[in-house]
């Protein structure tokens, strides 16, 4: 069973693709901001991170670049989600190696759509 | 809306587009046409087919028609159809059409414009082994209103988001307010026209590759046939069909025969192959 990590600290978006995540039969955990995501990927490094941007404590961007850097950090294929639908930053998070991006708000077929597209679904 | 009324609707349809309608879709009359009864101001759906019988408004008639039709669609939609131009049509077709380069592509039920925008951007991708090639990408629908939009090239968050890897978003479209538009250059790539499968379709010649998908479920047998068959006819000896995943040519007819390999790909039956030998022939040997 793969394992998805959703670092976002809204707890009704983590709530809704928790949902959508456990029906596509991933394993799922949270967490709300990128310092407990960080903590929870050098526990145990999962197969897909669903991220979010703006965040207390460490932005979403931050995440992936310290993420990347750690061991085994490179493997995860990160999808940001996030209600920064401009072009600069979807730019930023390709650059910065993200697998994809979703642009707040979303539904079930587009979260399936874009794990289908990172070859998670 | 009564049951004669329904009827009435089922084989007005029927003769209009091929949709071939049943009495137990009276849930989907009731949805799709409750806008087109506020449109054309009446009151009710009776009202509504009344009009239709009376046959004096055109206008009338072609709104029913689009409203019933099946226009859900998006970028990349089911992927193996895509997967399979990228990695089999396209190099046997550089192959195959390498004297002539010259390719011509039909997407049959076009909608709003997300399956030919797909193959414009995979042949954009491809650029370079294209060059000096002239390809053509048709694409026709029944209804002018969804053919609107795909001219247009404008899309929402969500119908952008349906498919569409990101890294073609960002390359093939622009923001504009709060939806995106894809690039002049692909859509100038695209040659929408209006088109009802159940006419004759001839005068659009030959196609190298077409794609027809998902709209077949929506025609009785004898209409799948008969489009079957023209649609063979509009392909070279060595053309492609491309149905949808719950289409197929089995037992419809016998002018096209499912690719062995690849799934959803339909080849045109070889006449020789399939026609006895002549008697003159059989005498020779």
């Amino acid at each position: 069973m793969k394992h998805c990590l959703i670092v976002d600290d809204s707890t009704v978006i983590r709530k809704v693709a928790r949902r959508i995540l456990e029906e596509m039969s991933f394993r799922v955990s949270e967490a709300e901001n990128g310092e407990k995501g960080l903590s929870a990927c050098r526990s145990e490094m999962p197969d897909a991170v669903l991220l979010d941007w703006n965040m207390p404590v460490m932005d979403g961007y931050e995440f992936l670049g310290r993420l990347r850097q750690l061991p085994g950090g490179v493997e995860p294929k990160v999808v940001f989600c996030t209600t920064e639908n401009d072009i600069a930053f979807i730019s930023r998070a390709l650059d910065a190696g993200a697998n994809e991006y979703i642009m707040k708000p979303f539904d079930k077929d587009i979260l399936i759509a874009k794990f289908q597209e990172v070859g998670l679904a | 809306m009564t049951e004669l009324d329904l009827d009435f609707l089922c084989a007005f349809l029927k003769t209009r587009s091929g949709l071939a309608l049943t009495p137990e879709k009276r849930y989907l009359v009731e949805s799709r046409l409750a806008p087109v009864c506020k449109t054309f101001h009446v009151e009710t759906l009776s009202e509504l087919i009344a009009g239709l019988k009376a046959g004096r408004d055109p206008d009338l008639e072609k709104s029913v028609v689009e409203a019933m039709t099946t226009n859900e669609t998006f970028f990349f939609r089911d992927k193996s159809p895509f997967d399979l131009f990228q990695n089999v049509l396209l190099p046997r077709y550089l192959t195959a059409r390498a004297t002539t380069r010259r390719l011509r592509i039909w997407c049959a039920a076009a909608s709003t414009g997300q399956e030919p925008y797909s193959l414009a951007m995979l042949l954009s991708e491809a650029a370079s082994r294209l060059a000096g090639w002239r390809v053509e990408i048709v694409a026709t629908d029944i209804s002018t209103e969804v053919l609107e939009k795909a001219k247009a090239g404008l899309y929402n968050q969500f119908e952008v988001q349906r498919g569409l890897p990101i890294q073609l978003l960002l390359k093939y479209f622009t923001r504009v307010g709060d939806q995106w538009q894809i690039a002049p250059q692909i859509r100038s790539m695209v040659d929408f026209k209006p088109l009802n499968l159940i006419k004759e379709f001839g005068q659009l010649g030959t196609f190298d590759i077409i794609y027809c998908r998902n709209v077949l479920i929506y025609f009785d047998r004898p209409t799948k046939t008969d489009v079957l068959k023209r649609l063979a006819n509009a392909l070279p000896a060595d053309g492609a069909l491309l149905l949808g995943a719950a289409e197929t040519v089995i037992g419809l007819t016998e002018d096209l025969s499912p690719d062995a390999v690849n799934r959803g790909l339909y080849e045109k039956v070889s006449r020789q192959a399939v026609e006895p030998a002549s008697p003159r022939l059989a005498a020779l040997r």
